[in-house]
């Protein structure tokens, strides 16, 4: 590519910039906005939960017309749900986590100069910008924004009879979510037509590290799940806007029969978990790929396991596809059904154990280097066998009658892929924070936050297992008309108050993160001792990524630790770069 | 206690700020081996807290618990639970145990090395194989449960009920003498017909509306279910009972209750979560509560979902044939 540098201006280099750093930075930032709303917002409802109908000034200072003297409405708890939902899976976990690090890593870590289209890769953000854009706006249209729970089944998302938020709440949403999927579309395809192609001499797939392989295989998920919500959001316009029976069928309401015959909101469950649960794994394995790799780097070991992992990923990505009936057991479709879907939803629980003891295996015998990232990284193994291990309770569909939808599985989902996720997306600003801006991140501030983090992350879902099991049903404004429930209120105070301390430790994070943009330590050039490309660039971003030739690579992206028959390391250190060859009579791993 | 958890939160904050002002000398920022000492300890102080929590909840918050099935289906479901909570329990406090001590047992220090150990077919022979042979187990009891609640066919005798949901509000009607229930439709909602029931039918003049379900001790009642509007889901939790009401179908489930309301009322379990939840009300000045069966709505259907509820009775059979026989027919009532 270019040897001579573009002149550059603003525009070009930090808005219509179509370099993969640069985007990648746009996604992260985009990404951490609308994490603040999505946090915040479930601080907001747990207010209510915890002390159902007290007056907050909080509340009374950011629900304008959606509260009566510091009391929230329930309609807008229903809304704070619902955006919580759709922001914290799409907006932060889908576009913050796999866009700023797909992004930046892909071209980096396979030794190419960019991404394969540089221009789509812009376009791809600036979709996801305007998707933000239009997400954030429907919060202030006058019925409130959409209610129906982000899952938005008809007919409540269908009927702004129903609730206020099907009216223009809802069109805002479904636009803003399809703008969303093709921007998330055209990235993916652009990350697995980069990988295939763009991969520098040497880097066959099976050296590729495992972070690759997990951005490699989301993205397919995504290509082959995402266009199926789009044709769900697609119907569910027409139905709302045209007339159409797609889901809609034998409706009375307000006084009057509407027109609907024939349709079945089945068909839109069936569209929608087609995503929906392929969604799990495509916020879950960037996570896991970014931890694999910060903890073989960290332990100073290589990943035990390199190829079960690679193969544990396929098959998580595989049966991602053929699970999503899991969330339907009771929704009215034939129990034979029930029972396939059963059986293929407890098979996933075979590679992703595969994984955590892979994970636990890389840390025997390892010399840790206990930085942030690898706290992050051990704190996502952690909750991720916690909810993993619950999802053998959910996924029986015998079982899941009469936990569907209770506490439970708010607890379960919150855990394996709420907050692993979010724990493998902060171990990734962390670890590559450095590659991104040539600054360092403060490590104290990182180990607070850290803690601070895992420890209100376990008090808030934990106990929100019992809750579950005492029956308490999900997305309730307050369960003060059941004495049944009374005995759960003190629970989720306790809840609660876990929550706010969680979301007052995420501004550690937020400080931490710009200040050290500003006036963090500047960074060497491979401040982890890591094997891989992408910290052979300079500290410097420049275009292209390395100022000579790409890099040719000898070997794989795992050789920690690796040393001779007296027992010293062959290459004088406990990490060798990919770029190293083989020394005479070295064993290639 | 509250006033606590208020100070701890306020101590966290100022913490904060003084840590951030101390971001502006920091001296080193990658761990030193200091920092892999006290954080791996750290660790191991951490395996202790989570073992505290998970042992306090398992003991503390069993109260809080659903008392044992009210059906007969439900028996296997919870033994099945059983099974699995347990199996859960065991994975979770040694995979814990392993994943936080491995973190303090090898935290790093400068002069030790790392065993480099990429591979080992043995062992990942052995954690493939053993959790499929576990879930075998598993999948074998449920799938048989699942069929076991599910399959409706063989039921002899069944009383039928249609339960009928709205916003926000549940309908239930009897089969009547014939125990077969008349049509229903959104086309023949009028006036008092609020369930939409079409009165031409044969099959609809003995069906009897109710506003509260009884049900007879140990005979099996197989309920249909319908909406009107939007989604709703009849859950039953203390029969271990849950189904969509969708607009357009009709969905079903069944099972026979095993205990009668009051027998349930002097349940040891119940008895006990009872009092604690009297304790509350009291402190409160609410008035005592009282056992009942219950039936909710746990599919989100709109701004007031959180107060959708039936109270659902069980007797003996007498009993319930006696109230039944109290309930005017529909063709009583709708003329």
């Amino acid at each position: 590519m270019s040897e001579h540098h573009h002149k550059e201006t603003f525009v070009t280099k930090y808005i219509f910039s179509q370099d993969h750093k640069m985007i990648s930075k746009q996604f992260l930032i985009t990404g951490i906005f609308m994490g603040v709303i999505g946090v915040f917002m479930s601080m907001l409802f747990r207010l209510q939960i915890a002390w159902p109908e007290k007056s907050f000034t909080i509340i009374e200072a950011f629900l304008g017309p959606h509260q009566n003297d510091g009391i929230m409405n329930p309609d807008m708890y229903l809304a704070l749900v619902t955006i919580h939902g759709t922001i914290m899976v799409f907006f932060v976990l889908t576009a913050g986590l796999s866009g700023t690090f797909s992004n930046l890593l892909i071209p980096l870590q396979i030794g190419a100069r960019d991404m394969a289209s540089g221009f789509l890769n812009m376009i791809s953000y600036w979709l996801f910008f305007i998707s933000s854009i239009v997400m954030v706006v429907s919060l202030f249209v006058e019925a409130g924004p959409a209610s129906a729970g982000w899952t938005i089944y008809p007919p409540l998302s269908a009927l702004p009879q129903a609730i206020p938020g099907s009216g223009l709440g809802m069109t805002l949403w479904l636009v803003s979510m399809a703008i969303f999927i093709a921007s998330s579309l055209i990235g993916s395809l652009n990350y697995i037509v980069t990988i295939f192609n763009l991969r520098t001499k040497g880097m066959k797939m099976t050296r590729m590290p495992l972070t690759m392989w997990a951005f490699f295989i989301t993205a397919i998920i995504g290509v082959v799940s995402f266009p199926v919500l789009l044709s769900a959001a697609l119907l569910l316009i027409f139905d709302r806007s045209f007339g159409t029976s797609f889901f809609l069928s034998d409706i009375f309401i307000s006084g009057e029969v509407l027109h609907y015959q024939g349709g079945s909101p089945v068909l839109f469950e069936h569209l929608f978990w087609f995503l929906g649960h392929p969604e799990v794994y495509i916020v879950l394995l960037p996570a896991l790929g970014i931890t694999s790799e910060i903890i073989a780097t960290n332990s100073r070991k290589p990943i035990f396991g390199y190829r079960a992992m690679i193969g544990s990923i396929m098959a998580i990505a595989f049966l991602s596809t053929i699970v999503w009936g899991h969330h339907m057991f009771i929704s009215g479709m034939n129990p034979f059904l029930g029972s396939v879907f059963t059986f293929t939803t407890l098979l996933i629980a075979i590679p992703s154990a595969v994984k955590a003891f892979n994970y636990v295996t890389t840390l025997w015998k390892g010399n840790l280097q206990m930085n942030p990232a690898m706290l992050f990284s051990i704190g996502l193994v952690s909750t991720f066998v916690t909810g993993g291990l619950t999802g053998l309770v959910l996924g029986d569909s015998a079982l899941d009658i009469n936990v569907h939808d209770t506490y439970f599985v708010v607890a379960h989902f919150h855990l394996v892929m709420g907050v692993s996720a979010i724990l493998g997306m902060l171990a990734g600003i962390y670890h590559w924070f450095p590659k991104m801006y040539g600054k360092m991140m403060n490590k104290t501030l990182g180990y607070w936050h850290f803690w601070l983090t895992l420890i209100s992350a376990y008090g808030v879902f934990f106990p929100m297992h019992f809750i579950g099991l005492a029956g308490l049903p999900r997305r309730y404004y307050t369960n003060t008309n059941f004495p049944m429930f009374d005995d759960v209120a003190d629970v989720n105070v306790v809840i609660t108050l876990f929550a706010i301390l969680g979301g007052v430790a995420q501004l550690l994070f937020l400080a931490n993160f710009f200040i050290s943009i500003y006036r963090g330590k500047q960074a060497e050039q491979n401040p982890w001792r890591s094997n891989t490309l992408e910290w052979t660039t300079p500290v410097e971003h420049i275009h292209g990524n390395w100022p000579g030739k790409i890099p040719e690579v000898h070997r794989w992206a795992y050789d920690y630790s690796k040393v001779d028959d007296n027992g010293d390391y062959i290459h004088g250190e406990d990490f060798v770069l990919q770029t190293v060859p083989l020394k005479d009579g070295e064993d290639p791993s | 206690m509250l006033a606590l958890f208020y100070i701890f939160i306020a101590v966290v904050i100022g913490v904060s700020f003084w840590q951030i002002t101390r971001i502006l000398n920091f001296r080193t920022v990658i761990a030193t081996d200091k920092d892999n000492d006290v954080q791996g300890k750290l660790f191991l102080g951490f395996l202790a807290f989570l073992y505290a929590m998970m042992i306090y909840c398992l003991i503390f918050m069993n109260v809080l618990m659903l008392p044992e099935s009210a059906s007969i289906e439900g028996e296997h479901d919870d033994r099945l639970f059983n099974i699995t909570f347990i199996l859960i329990g065991v994975v979770q406090f040694l995979m814990q145990f392993l994943l936080f001590y491995f973190s303090f047992k090898y935290r790093g220090k400068k002069e030790n090395k790392a065993l480099f150990y990429a591979d080992s077919h043995k062992l990942e022979a052995i954690w493939t194989i053993t959790p499929a042979v576990v879930l075998v187990v598993l999948i074998g009891y449920g799938l048989w449960q699942w069929n076991n609640i599910m399959d409706l066919s063989d039921a002899e005798n069944p009383l039928i009920i249609e339960v009928y949901s709205k916003q926000f509000q549940w309908e239930a009607r009897y089969a009547g003498d014939d125990n077969a229930l008349g049509r229903g439709n959104v086309n023949y909602i009028k006036g008092i017909n609020t369930m939409g029931v079409d009165m031409t039918d044969v099959n609809a003049q003995d069906d009897k509306q109710v506003t509260e379900i009884h049900l007879p001790k140990g005979r099996k009642v197989i309920f249909k279910f319908r909406s009107q509007d939007v989604l709703h889901s009849a859950y039953m939790p203390h029969f271990r009972a849950q189904m969509n009401c969708v607009p357009g179908m009709v969905t079903e489930f069944g099972f026979t209750p095993k205990f009668t309301t009051e027998e349930m009322r002097v349940q040891s379990e119940v008895v006990e979560k009872t009092a604690v939840i009297n304790k509350i009300r009291k402190e409160k000045g609410e008035d005592p509560y009282v056992f009942d069966f219950i039936l909710l709505c746990n599919k989100i259907c709109g701004a007031s979902h959180y107060g959708m509820q039936m109270k659902i009775v069980v007797e003996e059979e007498e009993a319930f044939n006696k109230w039944i026989s109290q309930q005017p027919t529909l063709a009583e009532v709708i003329k």
